[in-house]
Parts: C-alpha cells; structure tokens; sequence
C-alpha cells in the first residue's frame, strides 16, 4: 500500500553513544489516531522528535534510517521550518510562552509571514475553539500565556500547535499534567481532528490509547514490539506476550 | 516562652548552660562580623558627606557650565563634563552591540566544547587586564600603529575593548534567565534559531541587559589611565555653552583626567574647586549607579513568568 | 536522514498551503539569507574576545619588543632597585623597587580586603536577611562604584593629612594610604565572591548541622566556611589581582619614590615609607617619553629605550595579574569538580 502518511524505516537514534530507538520501522496512515504506548524512556519521544526533525537541535544525537512524509524524505527536505509548521507538537509539560494569548496563538502564522489582522483573527478564534479554549479566554486575550492554569495552558499549547494548519498531529504524553475532565475535552476534539489530519498520540496511559487509537503501536526500550489494529492489540490474544502482560499492568 | 506546670517537659523547653554560651558565642561572632561591615561600609557615608561638604562653596551652576580659567584655577568644568559624555557614548556604541551579540553566541549557539573554553576564558582574560595595560594598548594599536593620533575615537575604542567583557557576561546571564522551554516552544512552531531570539528570548530579557550595561558604561566615566594618555588633553580652548564641542579626531578634555591634574600638577587650585570636581564626577556615576539599581528592583517585580 | 540544518527554500517539498499562511518563495529566500549574515555576524561577535585578548598582548609586545631584543639583562632587569631611565650617562632598567613597591601596597591592601570582605560576606549571608541584605548589598555595589581618581583624590585630600596628624610623620603619601584606599576597592570584588562562594555550599550540610542541632555561628565555623574555602581564597586572589592593577590611586598616594620599605628592622614601621609601583610608573612616565623611530641601519637610539621599556613594564604587569586570575580560575574549577 502506498498511501502512508507517515512511513518510517530502521530509524535509530542514540544520545551521547547510547541507544535510544533501534531499529523502529512503521507506517502512518493518514487520517487516523495511531497510537503509541510503552513504559518510560523506552523511545516515544525520541521518535516524535525525528519526525518534526527537532532532534538535530539536541547536542550529541546521532540518527540513521529515513522517515518518509508523502513519499519525501523528511531529512532531505531543505525549508526545515516549513516541515515544522507542518505538524504541531504538544509536550507533557503545559508551556504558555509570556505572550498575550493572542499573541500566542498567532505566533507560529506570524513566523511565517501572515500579517494580515483579519486572517490572524480568524485564525486564533479558530484554534483556540478547536482546543476548547476559546469560551473560558474570549474576553481576556490580552492576558500573559504563562498566567493561564495549568489546564488552559495545556489547551492554548494544543491551540498554538493548530494554528498553522499542521496536517500532523503528534501530542506526547498531553494529559499527564492536566485534570481529567479537560482530558476528556481534549480527547473529544482529538476524534473531531482526526478527520482533518493525522493524529500521533504518544501516551502512558493505556486506557487512553485504547479510547483513541484506530492503530497502536507499542514500543519496549527502543524497539518496536507489535504494531496493529488497536482491538487486536488489546484483545485478550494480542499475539505477543509481551504485549500482553504490558497492557495488562505485568511491568511498566 | 510559659514554662509547663511539671519540672521535667520545662527542662526541654528552657535553654540550658551549654546552648546559653552556644548563643552567646553566635551574638558575639554577629556582632564581630557586622562590626567588620560597619568599618567597611561606613566610610561610603563618611567620606561622601566630607567631600560634598568640602565641595559645597563651589558647587554652582556656572562651576558646572563655565570653561576654566586662569590654568584651571577659577571657572568651571564644562568642556570636561562634556568630553567625558562623548566618550561615554562613543564606547558604548561601539561596544555594547558586540557585547551583546558574543553573549548571544555563547549563551545560545556555542557548544559545550573546547573552543567555547577558549572564548570563556578569553572574556575572563579581557577582564583581568589592568586598566593601565588597556592605555598601553590603545597607545600602541590605535595612536600608533592605526595612526590615529590621540583623539576620541582612540580613546573610545580603548574603552570599548575595555567594557566587553562585562557586556557579554551580563548579555549571557540575562539570556540564560529565559526558561528553555519557551525556546523549544518556538522551535516547534517552525521557528528558526534568529527568529526565536529575535521575538522570545531577546525581549525577554532586554532588562537584564540593560541594567548591567548602566552600570558599566558609567563606570567609563571614572577612567583615568586609559584615556589619558589616548584621548584626553589638559586644557582646549572651546567656546561657552555649546554641546557639540568636539569633532571625534580632536582630543577632549575629561573630567577624570581633570580631577587628576589639578590635584597633582596645578599648584594653587583652591580647595572648594577640587572637591567639587571629585564631586560632580562622584555624583556622575553614583546617580546612574543608582538607576540602574532601582530599575533592577523594578524590574524585578514585573516578572513574567 | 542528517543532521545539518539547512535553510536554502528549494524543496518542491511543500504541500500548498492557504494564502497568507506562507509568504512565497522569493521572502522565503531572503529571510534564509538574513539568517545567514545574522548567523555569522553573532558568531564574529563571540571569537571577537579571543582576537582582542591576542591583540592586546600583540600590540603592547610590539611596541617593547626591541628593548627585549637590544637591551634586556634579565638579572639586572629583575633584581635590581635602580630605575634611571633619565640619567644622561648611565641608564639603568632595575625593576626591584617598583615590584617591592607594587608588592607593599598589594600586602597592606589584601590585610584590608581580605579580612574585612570575608566578615562582610558572611556576615550579609548569615546574619541578615530581607530588605536589610538588599541594603547592604547595595552599599556595597555602591562603593565598588566610586572610580578610582576620586579614591586618588580621597588619598590625597583625607587620608594624608589624617596620617600626618596621628602618626606624626612629615609626609601622609605612603604605603598606608596607598594600601588602604585600594584595599577599601578591592572589598566589593571579595565580598561579592566570596558571597557566591558561600551560597554555593549545598542546602543539605546546612540542613544537617541544623538537624544536630548546631547554632548558625557553629553551622558557619565548621560547615560552611570549611566547605566554601576554596572560593573563599579565589576571593582574596581576585581581590590581589586588583590591587596589582590599580593605578590611579597609587599614583596618588604612594609618595612615587624608588625606595624599597624593608630593611630588617620591624615591617609595620615601613608602612610610612613612600614607595613607587609598576603601574604608576609606567601611568607618570608615559606621557613624557617621546616616541622614537629606528635609525636607517634598524637599530633604536639609546633614548628610545624609555618608551619600550614601559612597555615592558606592561608585559610584566599583564603576566602577574594573567597568573593570579589563572591561580584563582583553576582553584575555582577544583570546587566545581568536586561538587
């Protein structure tokens, strides 16, 4: 099959000498939430880092193998940042940069040149809608992104990474420090997204991946253990131990 | 402290012979020790009122805009007052946008490996030179093998070099204070590295720069050795009241140098006079001193994050 | 995949995107290019330190480098007292007394600076908090501000007549005054090292000593002053260095005589003597020396040499000060490695 968004061949990567993924091959497909579980340290992030290529920006990284984004090789590519406003990035750690949200959420389209105010306007009322944000902020968007709380801060992070139009979504770990009821927004206009670009979730939260995921993926210590349709994965023959006893809370 | 109704819990709670002498001993080390403070602090006070006291007869307006008369005997300190201003901005110009920039380079693109040692260690070394090499220096590189002669602009760059080091410490500490986080934020959004200093961490921390640089580019006025012998000049002849009274190939006067001659080669300058030359330059850099440090304060109260 | 970053836009790489969400390609080139100049523009900046402390050891070099090559004994350099650098008949270049004279004034003024910062120090780390630490903290920013003519000139205008009275000698300009008005410049740079060395001792020994139920004074005795020692003496070298550099004040207040302040007899009484130092030596003569240009066969004429050796005199200076900040450097890098 060809139409992957997202294809990944023997990608491995090590920090300072030691290995952090070894040998992850994977295919994306477009339009749907894939899924990514396994323990702590085990290579999530490592692997959303090369896909938006800000793991050249960490000091002392080594990677080898390609990662394919419609059928171009995304290390090739020479307009890095123009790859980079092609998919939004959402941390663990809620970060309101010390801007008005405004200015937060039109920051990304002013990098890129957009100056228009209308097109602006438009833009951050539609993200920080999207995000679930934008009732609880419509009427103070001159206030200092880093004096939101921690839920709304997570939720203009999410709104910043809309708001240049990314065709790839890739959240790692975006629940860990917010309440469960804004997780459950979120994961809401997760399933409407879905429709509109591609979704990476990379989660600790096993449950979540089973309410998401049309794919998951479960990666062990930098390598990839099984990937595949999220019901097979979490059935009670997943086909791989290993799989198994993770999912089922055995280690991890 | 209410001593409980039994013995026994009140001998817990009552300080005993062996904590009361441990106490005595610490009150004795505080009072040592702030005692050793008080010497060094108090003759600030001291010698401050003394000066401003000694200076007060002479400390008028026409003193402050007046030219000197009769070799520096009478009149007033203006054409000083105003080379020293010239050389104040000169080497800020020249060296505040290069201090800047190398504190960039060191706090956001240099990697952790020798050769950012090495520029470490050179900005370390600049700042350990004595004032009185800086004029043989700018002796040699600016009056003499560049042939400018001695004149602002030797004296300037001179200062210039001079200043670096502190400009780029303060440049490095103050980009430092800016969380990482923000940086990653704006990488992530296709931000490039320029782009992100340029909008996020440079804003951020323009106040911790500016404060530093204050308080350095004051401090040139109080030099002495490098521009005497570079720039500055006893005595030029200038017309009353002007400001642009120097075109940067002339030498200046200034009033460090001033205060120097006239209390160790004029015989004869009445006393008031002298004082209040220590004065004027005293209060020259005490009132920039002190508003850099209330803007610190300031700023410390506006924090962002 | 690599790792180089480049940002030359010729990718037919990009999806089409809405208007206004991406500029074309021609702005796309032209920020890449700014990137670029501004790039190499900062990295200039930051070697800009290297290429200056080079310069400045180049251009006084050169300018004392024939008096290395023609006349430089280095016995007669370095040991002996004789300064005649004027004389018509007989010039000689002994440095002995200005380095006695530098070294005299460096001792009274570490005696100063050395105890009196350290106890400030701790005394505004561990006896103060609040606003009244602000206070002095300020103060103490505040004296390191004063330039050091107006120190010159308090030697002059205060301290000389003060000593005249109270130690009944006919001259106040001496290793005294020189002494202490350095030392009382040099407080600000241990006391605020010495401060940073302090505050460096980890949270968890003071947290102990407390735990053991020890006083602030026995926390500070035993804990904090063993642990910060070694900053606390790159504190006092810094200080040193200072002192060695400073030339205003001494060329004020030493008496500027060649006269070496030790002869056997008790030292404390040598603290009237005047004396003259390597800087002010080099700040009084400079300005009267000519500068004179080789004869035709290359050689410098005997006058000449004035002028380079001041130079000289400002390579030795350079050294001294380089070897203590490295002194002072290194014992510093010794805490961090611990740590």
């Amino acid at each position: 099959m060809g139409d992957y968004k997202i294809e990944i061949k023997d990608l491995r990567v090590s920090y300072e000498k030691k290995p952090a993924l070894k040998g992850i091959s994977v295919s994306i497909p477009e339009h749907e939430v894939f899924a990514v579980i396994g323990p702590a340290n085990s290579g999530k992030t490592t692997l959303l880092k090369c896909i938006n290529r800000t793991l050249e920006l960490e000091p002392g990284t080594s990677v080898r193998g390609t990662v394919t984004i419609d059928g171009l090789d995304a290390g090739q590519m020479r307009d890095v940042y123009g790859l980079r406003r092609r998919i939004g990035m959402v941390f663990p750690l809620p970060v309101g940069l010390p801007l008005s949200v405004y200015d937060n959420v039109a920051y990304a389209p002013r990098m890129a040149g957009t100056r228009k105010k209308a097109i602006l306007n438009e833009i951050v009322e539609r993200c920080l809608t999207q995000a679930a944000l934008w009732d609880e902020v419509k009427d103070r968007l001159g206030t200092l992104g880093t004096m939101l709380s921690g839920g709304q801060q997570q939720r203009l992070t999410i709104a910043r990474a809309l708001s240049h139009d990314p065709e790839i979504l890739c959240l790692d770990e975006f629940s860990i420090a917010i309440d469960p009821v804004t997780t459950m927004r979120i994961e809401d206009v997760l399933v409407q997204l879905k429709k509109k670009m591609t979704i990476i979730l990379v989660t600790n939260l096993v449950q979540q991946a089973r309410r998401l995921g049309d794919i998951t993926c479960f990666i062990n210590k930098g390598e990839l253990v099984q990937v595949g349709p999220t019901e097979t994965l979490f059935s009670d023959d997943p086909g791989n131990q290993l799989t198994y006893d993770y999912i089922h809370g055995v280690f991890g | 402290m209410n001593a409980p109704s039994t013995d026994e819990p009140a001998a817990l709670f009552t300080a005993g012979p062996l904590t009361r002498r441990k106490l005595r001993t610490q009150r004795l080390a505080g009072a040592v020790f702030g005692g050793m403070s008080v010497i060094i602090l108090a003759p600030l006070f001291a010698l401050i009122g003394y000066l401003v006291v000694r200076a007060w007869p002479a400390l008028t307006w026409e003193f402050l805009t007046g030219l000197p008369e009769k070799g520096m005997r009478a009149g007033g300190i203006w054409p000083a007052l105003i080379g020293t201003l010239y050389l104040v901005f000169f080497s800020l110009v020249l060296s505040a946008p290069v201090g800047v920039f190398a504190g960039i380079y060191l706090n956001e693109y240099a990697r952790d490996n020798w050769f950012t040692r090495i520029v470490n260690l050179a900005v370390v070394n600049l700042a350990g030179v004595p004032s009185i090499v800086y004029a043989l220096f700018g002796v040699g590189a600016f009056v003499i093998f560049a042939d400018l002669g001695k004149c602002i602009v030797s004296a300037s760059l001179t200062i210039a070099i001079m200043t670096l080091p502190a400009y780029i410490v303060a440049t490095k500490e103050a980009l430092n204070a800016v969380p990482h986080s923000f940086r990653v934020a704006c990488w992530n959004l296709g931000a490039s590295k320029w782009q992100t200093i340029r909008t996020m961490v440079l804003p951020n921390s323009i106040s911790g720069i500016l404060t530093p640089m204050i308080l350095d580019a004051c401090r040139t006025a109080g030099e002495t050795a490098p521009v005497m012998f570079t720039g500055a000049v006893f005595y030029k002849a200038i017309e009353a009241g002007e400001l642009l009274l120097y075109s940067p190939m002339e030498q200046c006067m200034a009033l460090s140098y001033h205060l120097f001659t006239i209390s160790t080669q004029v015989p004869g300058v009445p006393d008031e006079m002298l004082y209040a030359t220590a004065v004027v330059l005293l209060a020259f850099v005490l009132c920039f001193n002190s508003f850099a440090i209330v803007l610190r304060t300031y700023m410390r109260g506006k924090k962002k994050w | 995949m690599s790792n180089t970053q480049d940002e030359s836009p010729k990718g037919s790489t990009e999806n089409a995107a809405p208007p206004g969400h991406q500029v074309g390609s021609v702005g796309r080139i032209c920020r890449a290019l700014s990137e670029r100049t501004v790039t190499a523009l900062i990295f200039l900046c930051g070697v800009s330190a290297i290429i200056f402390v080079f310069s400045i050891f180049y251009f006084v070099f050169r300018e004392g480098y024939p008096f290395i090559r023609d006349s430089l004994d280095l016995k007669g350099f370095f040991l002996s007292e004789e300064w005649y650098p004027t004389s018509e008949t007989n010039k000689r270049y002994g440095i002995l007394a200005l380095l006695a004279g530098s070294a005299s004034v460096t001792l009274v003024a570490t005696l100063v600076a050395g105890p009196f910062g350290l106890g400030c120090a701790i005394f505004i780390s561990q006896f103060c908090d609040g606003k009244f630490r602000e206070t002095l903290k300020i103060l103490v920013e505040l004296l390191a501000a004063i330039p050091s003519v107006v120190w010159g000139f308090i030697g002059l205008a205060v301290m000389n007549p003060l000593i005249i009275r109270f130690a009944e000698v006919p001259i106040g300009l001496c290793v005294l005054n020189a002494g202490v008005i350095v030392g009382l410049m040099c407080v600000p740079i241990t006391v605020s090292i010495a401060e940073d060395a302090i505050r460096a001792v980890p949270d968890t020994y003071l947290e102990a000593a407390e735990a053991m139920g020890a006083t602030r004074w026995q926390t500070i005795h035993r804990v904090i002053l063993p642990a910060a020692k070694s900053g606390l003496l790159a504190a006092v070298l810094l200080g040193v260095a200072r002192a060695v550099g400073e030339t205003m004040a001494v060329l004020m207040c030493t008496g500027h005589t060649i006269n070496i302040p030790f002869d056997g007899r008790l030292p404390f009484l040598h603290v009237f003597e005047s004396v003259r130092t390597l800087t002010a030596t080099i700040a009084a003569e400079l300005g009267e020396v000519p500068r004179l240009d080789p004869l035709p066969d290359g050689n410098y004429p005997v006058e000449a040499r004035h002028w380079q050796v001041l130079f000289v005199l400002g390579i030795v200076l350079f050294a001294i000060t380089f070897l203590i900040n490295l002194i002072a450097d290194l014992i510093v890098k010794g805490i961090r490695k611990k740590a």
